[in-house]
This record gives C-alpha cells, sequence and structure tokens, in this order.
C-alpha cells in the first residue's frame, strides 16, 4: 500500500500501480486512449496527462502520463490542475483534426469512447480549418468491419491482436500522421479473436459487421446477461435484442473467466436465434408416415395427454447443451432411472472419468484466470485454439509469467508494456504441447509433441514418472523421453503448474494422464491444477447429473422398449451412427423432440415443440472448470416457444405429477434440484433469484433513454403496449425499474454517467481490472476432495502401431464448423471449412494423392469421398477429419478407417 | 518470387545477424537494388525467408521513405528539401525541377526515367543546395547545374 | 594553431588508410587500453576528461557508461552503437569523420565496447552516407587484417565483432531507442525510458548508444589522458568541438575548434562573414531542433551551458545562418515541415500536432494567415513541450518556432497583415 496525494488529498492505493490505474480504481475520471487494463501502458497517446509535484512546496508541477507514472509513495499529483486540462483538451482537439464528423451514420455513436473522452476533456469548438487526411478501407472479411478514418492512432488494435492475442495479419503501415491500421491484403483477418477490435477500438475503426446488417444503436437494445452457449469454458456475455432478434454479443467481465476477452465464435456465433432454421411452432404428425402439422400449443399438449397417459413407458434424453434446469425438469418427468444424457458412449466415459478426477482432488479445476497465472503449462491432446478457444488467450499470457522476472529484474514495472516486451524479447515461459496434429500453441510451445492419443497419454504418464518415481514407468523414444523429462522440470520448478487435456482426441488414457502428472506435482507440494476441455456449455454440469449416454439408453430400449421417448434439445445423429439412431426411434411409439432448431432428430420427431434458444431463455450452465452460471432471457420467446423446462412441466402437469402445479418459476426448479443433489447445492447462489429487487425495484433490460417505445405501433394504438413479465428473474423487459449498478451476476450492460462505452466497466470494478464490486458471478460446485495423493493409474496403453491398410483417423477441430449451434449462423456457415480428409506430408507419398485429390473414406458403417488436405504435424500412420461439420455425418473418432485414393468419374473419362 | 541471386544475398546477411528479423531492412534493399522498387510479390517471397509475415515486412517497409513500395524511374531523384537547403535557394530548384521533369514531388515521368522525392537533409549543407541523384551527391545546385547532372542519366 | 585531436590529420583528397593513421598514433589508445588498462579505468578516463555526449543532448559519456549493470548482469551481451544517422537539419560534422577520419571513430567505437565489456558494436548509418560507408568498411576490413577487431584483440582475450546498419531514411533512428527499434528491424519507434537502453536495450540488452563525433573522442582522450582533453577546451566543458555553418555565408563548413568558441568567431572568423549583400538576422546555433539566437548573442560561447543561458542550446553546434533576405517564417515553416514529415506517428501531439502548424505556417506563407493563428502557433510550442510528447522530437521540432516567434513576430504578423510573404 502506498499513499499519494491528489489535489492534496491523501489515498491509499495498492502497490505496484501506476498513477492511471491508481486513480481509475479511486473512482477518478481521467480520459485516456491507448493505456487498456488487460493491454496495459504505452504511453502514446498522451491523453491521461496529470500534473505531478516534486514535494508539498512544488508549485509549478511538471506535466506527466499518469499511466507511465507509478503510484510510488508520496507522489504528489493534480488532476484538476488547469495546465494539465488545457493539454488533455487539446490531445482531443488534435484528434479531432482528422476524425470525421459522422457519428450520426457511425456503429459506435452512443458507446464511443471517443465521444466519452471528448465530452470529459471539453474540447468542444474546432479551430483546425484545414482538411482532413483520408484512407481507403479494407475488407477483413465477414465479422469485423473496417473504417480507417475514424482512426485515432491509439495502436491499441495492434497491441490487442498482435501483442495479446498472437495475431500476425494485422499491422500499423506508414509513419507520421498516415499511420494506417490493417492488412497486408483485403481478406479475412486470421485470428480468432478478432472480434474483440470491436471492443478494443475506442471508436468505430473496427465494428461488428454482424451488428451491422440489421443495426440498432446500443439505447436501443434490450439486454441481458447471457453466459456463451459455443463451449464448455462457460464465457460470460451481454446479448443485446431488438424487435424480437438477436443483434449482438459483447463481452462481459468477469475475472475469473473471460475478463475481457471472448472468442468470435462466442461473439459471432448467436445467429442461429435469428436463423430461418428456428421452430417456432408446435408440429405434430398425424400417422405414423404422415406430415407434420402445426399446432397451437394448447393442441400441443392436449395431443400430449394421449401420450403421457398413467403406466406409459417414457424414457427422457437430455442435453448437454441446455440447462440444468431443464435437464433436471425431464429427469424428474421421466424419473431418474429412465433419464439419459444423450452423449455417445465415448463421450460418456470421457466425462464420468473427469468428473471422478475433478471431484476427488487433490488437483482441483483451474478457473481460466488461474491458467492465466500459471507459470508452466502442458497441455495434452488438444488443440485449444479450436476446441476452447478462449483458454488459447489465457494460456498466451501465461507463457509470459516466468520469462516476466527478467524484466522484474531489470525492476521495469509490470505494467511497462514496451519495456516488458523489449525486456522478454518474445521469450517464452515453459510450455509443452502434445497433440495429434499441429495446433497454433506450438508456435509459442517450449516443446511439441505430434502424436497418437496413445501416445500422448504415454507421454503425459511420462511426466508424472519424472515428477514421481513412484509414479508408474513409461518406455518411451528418447526423444520423448527427454521432452517429458524437460516438461517435468519445468513444472517441478514451477509456482503454479497447470496440465490441460479434455475430450478433444477421445481418449480416456489421456485424461488420466494429465491428472496422473498434475498428481504426482501435487505429491511434491506443488499447487498444480488441472483444466479439462469438454465440448459443450454443459457438459459438465450433466456429466455432474447422470451417467448414461446414449448407450444405456440404446441398451435399455433393446431390452425393455419403450412408449415413449423424449429427445430435449440434442441432435442424436451428432452422438451416434445413423443407423443406430434410426433403429433406436423405431423402438418407440411416440417420438416427441423439443427444440429449438431444426437437426436430423427434429426430423424423426412425432411430436416437436419449440424451445427457446439461450437468448429467450434462463437457465445455469456448469462450465469446464465447476462453475454454475445463470445465464438470463434477452427477450421473451415469440409465440408458442417455451423454454424446455416449461414443456416438461407442462406434461408434468398432464402426467399428473406434482411439479407440474408446483414449479412456477425457474427459482422452484433450481430449489428442487439443489435439494435434491448435493453436488448441485450451490446453484441457487449462482445469481439472485427471481423476488430480488434493488430498492425495490426490477433491473431494466432497456436503457433508460430507450427510444420510442410507445411510437413502435403508434399506427395501431397510442397507448403503450404492455411490457411482458418476466417471471423468473429480477428484469423487467422495460426501461423502468432500477438505475444503478446492479448486483455482478445482474450486469446487464456497461453505463455510467459520462461513459456510455463498455469502458463503463471501470466503474462496475471494485478495482480496475479487478473483482466485479460484490464478487465475480458464478458458484464452483467442484470443491477440492482429500489433499492426499490417490493411487496411480497403473494402466497404460500401449504405443501406436501404424498399420499397414488402415489408418486411425482422428478428429481435427476447426472454431468456426465443429460447434453445432454457431454454424445455424450463416456468418459461420460462411467461414466454415468444407468436410477433408486431413493428411500429414509423408502419407501424401505412401497414398500417391496431392492436396485436392479425392479419397474414399471407410469406417464400420461409413463410407465417403472427401479431398485431402495436407495438415501439418500428422504422425505417419494417423489422418484426420474435421469433427462435427454437419454435413460429414457422425463417426465416432478416433477409430480406424480405410483410406484409398479415389479417382473420380470425370477424370476417369478425361483419361479414357 | 526472389531470384536464387537475391536469396543468396539476403541469406549471407542473415548470418551475420542476431535474429532474421534484424536482416529486414537489409533484405528489402538487396531486392530494391536489384529491382528499383519492392512488390508485393516480392514481399511475400522474403516473407517465407525471414519469418516474418507480409503484414511485419511491410509494417517496416513503409515506414522508410527509402523502402519503395510502388514502381520507380530509372533514376529517382533525392531533393534535399531541409532548412539549409531551403535558406539556399531550394524553392527556386524545386520549381526548375518541376518544369524540366515535367512532374512534381512523388511523381515519375512517363517515360520512365526518373522518379523525384524530397529527402532529409542530406548532411551537405555547406554545399547547399544538394541532391542525390541515385547513389551519388550533387552539390551547390544551380538551374544550369541542374540541366547538366539531368542530361547524365539516361 | 590549436590541437585538433578528431581532424588534425585530416588532408583534403587524401583518402585515409590505416598505415596514415597509424603514424599519426592511430590504435596507440586501443594498444595501451588492451594491454595495459581495465575496462574500469577506461571508463574513468573517460569519466575524468568530462567528455559530454556529442549527439545533441550533451550528456556526459562516462556516467552514461556507468549505468551499464555490473554484478552478475555484467556477463550478459552488451552492445555498442556508434549513432552516425546524422539526419538533424543543418549538421554535417559526423559525415566529415566518417568520410575522413573513419579509423578514429571504429577505434572509439572498439575503446567504448571494451570499456563496457561488449562483444558486438554497430555503426548505425544512414543510407545517403554512399562515401562513407564505402570508407567505413575499407577501414573496418583493414582494421580486421591487423587484429585490431575480431577475435582476441592484439592477444588481449578481448573480442569484438563491428558491423554497420545502414538505415532506409526517417530522422527519428537517429534517437537512440528508436535506433534500436530500427536495428532490431522493427518500426524505428522510440522506447519508453525508464528503462534506459543502458540496462534495457538492443534486443533487451545493456547497450550504449554515442554520437559518432563521441566516440571519435575517445581515443585521443586515452592516449593523452583526461586533463589533456580539459585543457583543449576555453570552457568548462572538455575538449574541442566540430562546428560547422551554412546559409549565405562567404565560407560555408566544418571546423574543429576548442569548445567554447564564440558564434562571432565563427561567423565572422571562419565562414568569412555574411556573403555580399546579405546581412545577418539570426542564427539557429545546434541542427535544426534549436532556439534562434540573434544579433545581440553573437559572443556568446558555443558551449553547453553558455548557449543554454542565452536561450538555444549546443545541439550538435552547427550553425544555420538567418539572412536579412530570407523569410523567417519560410525558414521555421522548412523545418516543422521537415518534422511533421518524421514524426514516427506514435504520439497523438506531434503526429497530429506539427502537420496542423506546418499548415498554419503554409496559410501564413500562401497569403492565408488569419490574426488567430499566430495564438495557435504560440500555444503549440508550449503544448509541444519537453514532457508532454514521448520523446524528444517534438520538443526540438518547436524551438525555431518558439524564437522565431519571439525575435521574429513582426515578420509573423505583417504575413496576415499584407495576406502574402513579403519576401516573395
Ligand atoms: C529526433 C532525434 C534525432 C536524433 N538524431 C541523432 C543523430 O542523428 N545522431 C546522434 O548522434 N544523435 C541523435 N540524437 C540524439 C540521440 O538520441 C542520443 O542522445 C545520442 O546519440 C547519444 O549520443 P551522445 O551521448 O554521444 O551524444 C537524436 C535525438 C532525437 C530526439
Ligand atoms: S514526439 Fe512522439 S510521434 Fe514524435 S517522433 Fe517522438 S514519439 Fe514519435
Ligand atoms: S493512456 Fe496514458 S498515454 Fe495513452
Amino acid at each position: 500500500m502506498a499513499t499519494i496525494f491528489i489535489d492534496n488529498i491523501p489515498y491509499t492505493v495498492k502497490d505496484g500501480r501506476n498513477l492511471l490505474h491508481a486513480c481509475l480504481s479511486l473512482g477518478f475520471d481521467i480520459p485516456y486512449f491507448c493505456w487498456h487494463p488487460a493491454l496495459h501502458s504505452v504511453g502514446a497517446c498522451r491523453q491521461c496527462a496529470v500534473k505531478q509535484f516534486r514535494d508539498e512546496k512544488d508549485t509549478r508541477g511538471k506535466i506527466v502520463m499518469s499511466c507511465m507514472t507509478p503510484a510510488a509513495e508520496g507522489t504528489r499529483i493534480s488532476i484538476n490542475d488547469p495546465d494539465v486540462k488545457r493539454f488533455r483538451r487539446s490531445v482531443i482537439e488534435w484528434l479531432m483534426t482528422n476524425h470525421p464528423h459522422d457519428c450520426p451514420v457511425c456503429d459506435e455513436g452512443g458507446e464511443c469512447h471517443l465521444q466519452d473522452m471528448t465530452v470529459m476533456t471539453g474540447h468542444d469548438y474546432r479551430r483546425f480549418r484545414f482538411r482532413k487526411r483520408t484512407h481507403r478501407n479494407q475488407y477483413l472479411g465477414p465479422l469485423v468491419n473496417h473504417e480507417m478514418n475514424r482512426c485515432i492512432q491509439c495502436y491499441r488494435c495492434v497491441r490487442f491482436y498482435r501483442d495479446y492475442a498472437g495475431g500476425r495479419d494485422l499491422d500499423v503501415f506508414a509513419s507520421h500522421n498516415r499511420v494506417y491500421f490493417g492488412r497486408h491484403a483485403d481478406g479475412l483477418l486470421q485470428s480468432e479473436f478478432s472480434g474483440n477490435l470491436v471492443e478494443v477500438c475506442p471508436t468505430g475503426v473496427f465494428t461488428d459487421k454482424t451488428l451491422k446488417e440489421h443495426y440498432t444503436r446500443k439505447w436501443d437494445l434490450q439486454t441481458a446477461p447471457t453466459v456463451c452457449v459455443h463451449c464448455g469454458l462457460g464465457c460470460n456475455t451481454i446479448s443485446g435484442e431488438r424487435y424480437g432478434s438477436v443483434r449482438r454479443i459483447i463481452n462481459r467481465y468477469n475475472r475469473d473467466v473471460n475478463g475481457y476477452f471472448i472468442c468470435d465464435r462466442g461473439r459471432f456465433g448467436y445467429g442461429f436465434v435469428n436463423s430461418g432454421e428456428r421452430i417456432r411452432t408446435p408440429l405434430i404428425r398425424r400417422s405414423k408416415s404422415g406430415e407434420m402439422g402445426p399446432v397451437s400449443r394448447e393442441d400441443a399438449l392436449k395431443h400430449l395427454e394421449g401420450i403421457l397417459y398413467f403406466g406409459a413407458r417414457v424414457i427422457g434424453i437430455g442435453s448437454p447443451r441446455a440447462s440444468l434446469e431443464s435437464n433436471f425438469s425431464l429427469m424428474t418427468l421421466v424419473g431418474q432411472e429412465h433419464f439419459y444424457a444423450g452423449i455417445s458412449e465415448q463421450e460418456q466415459s470421457l466425462i464420468d472419468r473427469i468428473v471422478d478426477i475433478l471431484s476427488r482432488g487433490p488437483a482441483p479445476a483451474a478457473s481460466l484466470k488461474d491458467a492465466e497465472e500459471a507459470d508452466a503449462v502442458l497441455v495434452l491432446g488438444e488443440d485449444i485454439t479450436n476446441s476452447a478457444p478462449r483458454l488459447s488467450l489465457s494460456l498466451r499470457q501465461a507463457a509470459l509469467n516466468k520469462p516476466m522476472e527478467t524484466a522484474r529484474k531489470m525492476r521495469i514495472p509490470e505494467w511497462n508494456d514496451t519495456a516488458v516486451r523489449t525486456a522478454l524479447q518474445g521469450r517464452r515461459g515453459p510450455f509443452f504441447v502434445a497433440a495429434t496434429a499441429a495446433t497454433k500453441l506450438d508456435e509459442i510451445a517450449s516443446g511439441v509433441l505430434h502424436a497418437a492419443p496413445d501416445d500422448i497419454a504415454r507421454f503425459g504418464f511420462s511426466v508424472a514418472r519424472e515428477v514421481d518415481g513412484n509414479a508408474p514407468d513409461v518406455l518411451l523414444s528418447a526423444e520423448m523421453t527427454a521432452l517429458a523429462g524437460a516438461a517435468a522440470d519445468a513444472l517441478k520448478n514451477a509456482e503454479r503448474p497447470l496440465v490441460v487435456a479434455g475430450m478433444g482426441c477421445g481418449s480416456e488414457a489421456v485424461i488420466q494422464a494429465a491428472a496422473q502428472a498434475a498428481w504426482a506435482l501435487c505429491g511434491t507440494g506443488k499447487k498444480a491444477r488441472l483444466l479439462f476441455i469438454v465440448p459443450e456449455c454443459n457438459t459438465l454440469g450433466l456429466g455432474l447429473m447422470t451417467r448414461r449416454g446414449i448407450g444405456a439408453a440404446v441398451k435399455a430400449v433393446a431390452e425393455g422398449g419403450g412408449d415413449t421417448v423424449i429427445v430435449m434439445e440434442n441432435d442424436l445423429f451428432r452422438r451416434a451412427d445413423e443407423t443406430k439412431v434410426k433403429e433406436f426411434f423405431r423402438g418407440f411409439k411416440q417420438v416427441i423432440v423439443i427444440d429449438h432448431v431444426r437437426t436430423a432428430t427434429t426430423g424423426h420427431a412425432d411430436v416437436l415443440l419449440p424451445s427457446c434458444a439461450f437468448a429467450e431463455s434462463q437457465g445455469t450452465y456448469v462450465s469446464s472448470e465447476g462453475r454454475a452460471q445463470r445465464s438470463f432471457k434477452v427477450c421473451m420467446p415469440e409465440g408458442d416457444m417455451r423454454e424446455s423446462w416449461r414443456w416438461i412441466t407442462d406434461m408434468a402437469e398432464i402426467a399428473g405429477r406434482p411439479e407440474g402445479k408446483t414449479w412456477r418459476n425457474i427459482d422452484h426448479v433450481v430449489k428442487a434440484l439443489a435439494g435434491l443433489m448435493p453436488v448441485f447445492a450451490g446453484i441457487e447462489h449462482a445469481a439472485p433469484q427471481a423476488g430480488f429487487r434493488m430498492t425495490g425495484l426490477r433491473i431494466p433490460r432497456q436503457p433508460h433513454r430507450a427510444s420510442g417505445r410507445a411510437a413502435i405501433s403508434a399506427n395501431v394504438n397510442v397507448h403503450e403496449p404492455k411490457p411482458p413479465v418476466d417471471s423468473d428473474s429480477a428484469f423487467s423487459f422495460s426501461m423502468e425499474g432500477y438505475e444503478g449498478m446492479p448486483p455482478p451476476e445482474l450486469i446487464q450492460r456497461y453505463w455510467s454517467p459520462g461513459w456510455n462505452s463498455v469502458q463503463a466497466l471501470n466503474k462496475f470494478q471494485e478495482e480496475v481490472a479487478g473483482p466485479l464490486r460484490g464478487g465475480d458471478p458464478g458458484v464452483r460446485l467442484l470443491q477440492p476432495g482429500p489433499l492426499e495423493v490417490p493411487a496411480y493409474f497403473r494402466e497404460i496403453p500401449p504405443s501406436f502401431r501404424q498399420r499397414e491398410d488402415s489408418w486411425l483417423l482422428v478428429p481435427l477441430y476447426h472454431i468456426f464448423g465443429s460447434e453445432e449451434l454457431s454454424v445455424f449462423s450463416p456468418v459461420i456457415a460462411g467461414i466454415s471449412p468444407e468436410p477433408y480428409i486431413g493428411i500429414g506430408d509423408q502419407d501424401m507419398k505412401r497414398l500417391g494423392v496431392n492436396e485436392g485429390d479425392a479419397v474414399a473414406v471407410t469406417l464400420p458403417g461409413y463410407s465417403r469421398v472427401f479431398p485431402v488436405k495436407k495438415t501439418a504435424g500428422l504422425p505417419e500412420g494417423i489422418a484426420g477429419m474435421p469433427a462435427g461439420l454437419p454435413s460429414a455425418g457422425w463417426t465416432g473418432l478416433p477409430a480406424w478407417a480405410g483410406i484409398v485414393k479415389k479417382v473420380l468419374h470425370k477424370e476417369e473419362d478425361r483419361h479414357a | 518470387m526472389l531470384t536464387d541471386d537475391e536469396r543468396r544475398e539476403i541469406e549471407r546477411e542473415v548470418e551475420n545477424c542476431v535474429n532474421r528479423r534484424e536482416a529486414c531492412v537489409e533484405a528489402l534493399k538487396v531486392i530494391q537494388r536489384s529491382r528499383g522498387w519492392v512488390a508485393d510479390d516480392q514481399l511475400r517471397g522474403l516473407s517465407d525467408i525471414l519469418d516474418m509475415t507480409p503484414e511485419e515486412l511491410d509494417s517496416v517497409a513503409t515506414f522508410y521513405p527509402l523502402i519503395f513500395r510502388r514502381p520507380v524511374g530509372r533514376h529517382v531523384i533525392l531533393i534535399c528539401d531541409s532548412v539549409s537547403c531551403w535558406v539556399m535557394g531550394y524553392e527556386d530548384l524545386l520549381r526548375h525541377l518541376k518544369s524540366s521533369l515535367g512532374i512534381g514531388l512523388g511523381g515519375t515521368t512517363t517515360d520512365g526515367r526518373f522518379t523525384f522525392l524530397p529527402v532529409a537533409c542530406l548532411g551537405a549543407c555547406d554545399r547547399a543546395p544538394a541532391m542525390m541523384v541515385d547513389d551519388e551527391l550533387h552539390t551547390d545546385l544551380t538551374r544550369e547545374k541542374i540541366d547538366d547532372i539531368l542530361r547524365r542519366y539516361p | 594553431m590549436a590541437e585538433r585531436p578528431l581532424t588534425g590529420d585530416i588532408r583534403p583528397g587524401v583518402m585515409p588508410d590505416i598505415s596514415a593513421y597509424e603514424s599519426a598514433g592511430g590504435y596507440e589508445a586501443l594498444r595501451k587500453a588492451v594491454s595495459g588498462m581495465s575496462p574500469e579505468d577506461v571508463r574513468k578516463a573517460v569519466t575524468d576528461s568530462n567528455l559530454r555526449g556529442r549527439g545533441g543532448a550533451g550528456f556526459p559519456t562516462g556516467q552514461k557508461w556507468s549505468f551499464v549493470p555490473p554484478g552478475e548482469a555484467a556477463s550478459l551481451q552488451k552492445y555498442f552503437i556508434v549513432n552516425a544517422d546524422e539526419m538533424e537539419p543543418g549538421t554535417f560534422k559526423d559525415r566529415l569523420l566518417l568520410e575522413c577520419n573513419p579509423h578514429q571513430v571504429i577505434e572509439g567505437a572498439i575503446l567504448g565496447a571494451y570499456a563496457i565489456g561488449a562483444g558486438r558494436a554497430y555503426i548505425f548509418l544512414r543510407w545517403e552516407y554512399r562515401l562513407a560507408e564505402r570508407r567505413l568498411r575499407e577501414a573496418m576490413a583493414e582494421a580486421m587484417e591487423k587484429n585490431y577487431l575480431g577475435k582476441n584483440i592484439l592477444g588481449s582475450g578481448f573480442s569484438l565483432e563491428l558491423r554497420i546498419h545502414t538505415s532506409a531514411g526517417r530522422y527519428i533512428c537517429g534517437e537512440e531507442t528508436a535506433l534500436l527499434n530500427a536495428m532490431e528491424g522493427r518500426r524505428a519507434i522510440p522506447r519508453a525510458k525508464p528503462p534506459f537502453p543502458q540496462v534495457c536495450g538492443l534486443w533487451g540488452r545493456p547497450t550504449i548508444v554515442n554520437n559518432t563525433e563521441t566516440a571519435a573522442n575517445i581515443p585521443p582522450i586515452i592516449r593523452n589522458g583526461p586533463s589533456w582533453f580539459h585543457g583543449l577546451s576555453l570552457t568548462e566543458d572538455a575538449g574541442t568541438k566540430l562546428y560547422g555553418v551554412s546559409g549565405r555565408v562567404k565560407r560555408p563548413g566544418v571546423w574543429e575548434l576548442p569548445m567554447g568558441t564564440t558564434i562571432r568567431e565563427l561567423l565572422e572568423g571562419h565562414a568569412g562573414g555574411m556573403r555580399e549583400e546579405y546581412r545577418f538576422r539570426g542564427v539557429i546555433p545546434g541542427g535544426a531542433s534549436t532556439d534562434f539566437l540573434v544579433e545581440e548573442h553573437l559572443d556568446v560561447k558555443m558551449d553547453y551551458g553558455s548557449v543554454q543561458k542565452a536561450g538555444s542550446r549546443l545541439g550538435t553546434g552547427m550553425m544555420i545562418i538567418l539572412d536579412d533576405r530570407t523569410c523567417p517564417v519560410g525558414m521555421v515553416h522548412s523545418i516543422i515541415r521537415f518534422m511533421a514529415r518524421e514524426s514516427c506517428g506514435w504520439c497523438t501531439p506531434c503526429r497530429e500536432g506539427l502537420p496542423w502548424l506546418e499548415k498554419i505556417l503554409n496559410a501564413l506563407e500562401t497569403g492565408d494567415g488569419r490574426p488567430s493563428d499566430i495564438e495557435l502557433l504560440e500555444e503549440h510550442t508550449r503544448l509541444l513541450g519537453p514532457g508532454n510528447t514521448y520523446c524528444a522530437l517534438a520538443p526540438g521540432a518547436v524551438e525555431p518556432l518558439q524564437s522565431g516567434l519571439r525575435f521574429f513576430r513582426e515578420d509573423f504578423e505583417r504575413h496576415i497583415r499584407e495576406k502574402r510573404c513579403p519576401w516573395r
């Protein structure tokens, strides 16, 4: 702690801060541009100037940049000194010499940091009378829009994109007042985090192109806190809606989870909510072969009465992409013994293993923040950038932790960003990656292994053995042994070692090996953490609820048959082989499907009920960290769409179950679940309940400037329509309500007087870049168990053996394409890959194929032809196939497959 | 793409460097020496050798006025426009050069003979006004002397 | 004639070679240092000599060297860099040394490297100095051959690799931290200080950057000792200085003279006075980024302290003369145009402020000036002052403007009143 004097009043600030950080944290308004709480200080924009005085007697003082000056003990500054106010106003005046006056047509207008700072500094009169410089804009792909004339050269874009996120295709060109930020040539930005430019840029240079398609001003958006549904990390987001469609998603700060940034899948994948594939009305099949016809909700329920009669044998299939509440209500309806997770057998065994490991301890699950703070990292079997993108961003920062010691030795404060980077000279901390193919994180790794899943596991076990001689021994090649030794040394020497693995390469052994390595480290007294990547937003939550996947369901049906199956928010054709799923459905008289988008499964429904996407539903999701987080509805579902749990509660009523009457809002479901299953006891505290009020008021989803609400239907009726009532949460669907700061779980937008841009977030934090006031949202469900190291896994898989006639086909992940829901967004579909077979250099020769040639792939019950794509890093004897692409069908990888070169007919003709 | 000679010369340059990036300005100059300017295509070729993306290279290349990212004439005239030369009659010479070349600063004559650019103080202030044509420095310029000099560059 | 340790042996039109240099005592200092002096001894000699940097800022060289961390960090790779970028308008002193006395610059670099324990040294040379590059390369080859450079220099165990980096333009490259970025193959943007290059410089290692003239002063200091160096000067600031004059004088040029020679002596004595039909109006004493001095200052001694007291800076010691037939507004305009173009584009005041000034001055020159322009110009000379910008480019850029407005205000006002440049 240090005492500093601001305009002669003493304040206590934390050690090691710069003045800007300290003053903003104390609640002072100092304007700034180039500084960013996650990107730190570079001193370029000169906007954050304050006057510094040597001592009490010094009355002249000198202008310093607050972002570049330590808040050291006894520092005396003035924020209000007239000279420095004048200077700050001049900085804006300079920036405005070239900034266009296009706020009315600028997407940033109304939430623009430059607008805010202009008002804050008081620059209001134009003295520059000459021409402005102009630039040409670039096409940067369908996600991010570029409008260079608005640039104020704060350098944040390149600092985020390059220094922070590791992108290399955005840079700054030219010099003096012609500097230009863009790409070498037009084209899609290659970074998975390009969308953050939208928030990082303080003006309208980089804006959300998907928002542009259906543009709405911030003050016309109805917003609510949501949790991203596109992977298992559970990033916090704010979704904005208008007139029934989701318009955009921005980051919602949660220091423990995503901090300031999310990935492009999370930001731009929302289009599925608005897509033409939405199911909007209940549909019923009149006879087994007949067409589906729309019915009203009442008729649908009446129809269900005939199906859900007393004594009917009904099973329920839940979903890892549905909320805990929806899953639990289905489980309650059909009874625990008839409820299945509906994930593939492989997924089920992997998640079971993960749940066991994380609940047992001693290595606790790591949050994203823990990951970012790790000082040595071992990654086993995951292409993180594509399977859990936000985590890769955290790990990129983690890689700097160890080298940071160099800077510390030179007494360079961590916030002095350019100096730190100069001192580090691109050095990266201990970071070891073992994956089936090349991954983007390889470039920051100190050691890389590309191997078959079994060998990755063996490598992990070997690291464990190197750490603790009591762990079972593994015989590896000399090269791998050396690598394992290096990794083990690095992890042992670290303060906060982290082991990352997951369900990505489909190997239980890899998961065990990761646990083994972490346990071995714990045994040496290290606070090692584990992070298991799970594919979907509630995979872990569902894994905590049931251990029975689709395999168990199929078995149960085969044994006892059934009358009705209720499939909720799950496309079983993504879980198992097509013929198997079809056969499964044939086993029932009635197939009831509740979902929000059309999938292969909805095509098999006899009764299809429209559920709500995340934007229209409230629910709790458990992230890979075991953190239960509540997501709220942004808007009311249209027409007959209902949240799955509501459909099921209706069914419960039909079936005469008590819940049908008692579950009137979601809190009742939450309470029942928390009461029934101890592991979920915490979820009641994941967010305030429906009855929560601030000074007696609800929290408005609309900003109090929401325009034209009464005018929307003025041609029909000048009376304002009554806003819908939200029975599930403390939010209102109107602009009336509590205007102050809501509790952290209920932050629906960032705004504070004078701060209209996202940077208003500063006001919501206890300390800038620190925890949110009131704590960061979410409740961790998995408490570390006993601290002693459990018995080591002794079953180690044999090493991978290449086969003559078949190939081990492994899944390859793509940020755009592998995930189910985002692909329903046309913009994401447009940048997803077409199916291909990935083959390494050597094997392409062996097969006699070139890139683009066709190969036939055969697996049991599966035979398709795909083009070949050269894929770096794939070891010999291993081929890859993109995971999850809808057009490729289910393959259940990894698996042995036949691959042969296929001469296409056309070519045959040509040769003939 | 780059010629073998260019590659060799660049690799030689790289050998003496602490890391590959260090060689980038020199490498750009190698290309420029053999071709007059650096086209996108060569930038991409260089990008492979130096392990820098085209963006990273271009970011450096466009920072410098003496790396030409657009085609230039057979000869490049760099006229010093800094203060000593200005005092000694730069403006008159500029007018003269503009009219005899038929182009302004930044221009290239239609016959592709000259590109005409301003340059920072050439450190020849005691012999001002001064200019460089290609590698050669010309000082104590007058209108007549300039006519004479231009004739020497076909 | 006074002693001229930097240029005394330069013979006009004679190509310098190593034997000529040696026979005049060249490389004796190196021999002396590596055989009998520890690096500390060399550092001490330079400190005692009170040599101040000749690159413009005048920072004491020995003190700068002393910031290179001792102890554990001493074993780190370190670098010694000779700044031969010389792009300050009106400045052409380093060129003389580089072209005509390259061995002395090289010997200075070797001694500097020895003193701080650097294994690698660079000469950062502007591209346009083609002749200088040729002569430096020849000289380096000669020095290599004689084992003044390379492995195990003169059997002392000390090795040094010397390399030339030729730039591709941009004045900012001469700023010592921008120079480091330029050498690393990055955009030549200055770096934040602290940390200073002496601690975290090239490739993050301890680095010394010294001006060419500074480096060339080291061998004679080592050879003849600090007190000899003090004796060369007429004032407190030791040594000789390369002074130059350009503009409408009879004999523009550069001369090595005792530190503290007066402006009058330079102008009237060495440069031969003003040309016929021209009268003296003012002088920018030390390269384009120093304040004007006028008639009343002619007897000011050209040393760091005296020029500062007179309201300007010694800078590079290279004077640019303003005569009575040249427009002071135009002269300032030329400087500001240069500075606006050479701004690196990193910090706002310089990147946006200088082009604005340029536009205003251009408006004045073309008859579009407005009365409020003077106030804007004046305001900017304060707003772009030291500390307000990221590096010293912009504060230097506005010095001639600031003093121009003071000494030649009437000229500025006339431009506005008459809506034209009275000199055109
Ligand atoms: C914009 C700018 C340009 C500079 N250009 C040069 C230069 O060309 N040569 C030089 O020696 N110093 C130049 N300097 C000064 C250097 O930053 C540095 O102070 C000097 O090289 C140190 O050498 P010295 O201590 O021997 O004087 C420049 C400074 C600035 C701010
Ligand atoms: S003052 Fe600022 S913009 Fe100007 S050269 Fe220095 S850092 Fe660059
Ligand atoms: S925020 Fe401090 S200089 Fe930009």
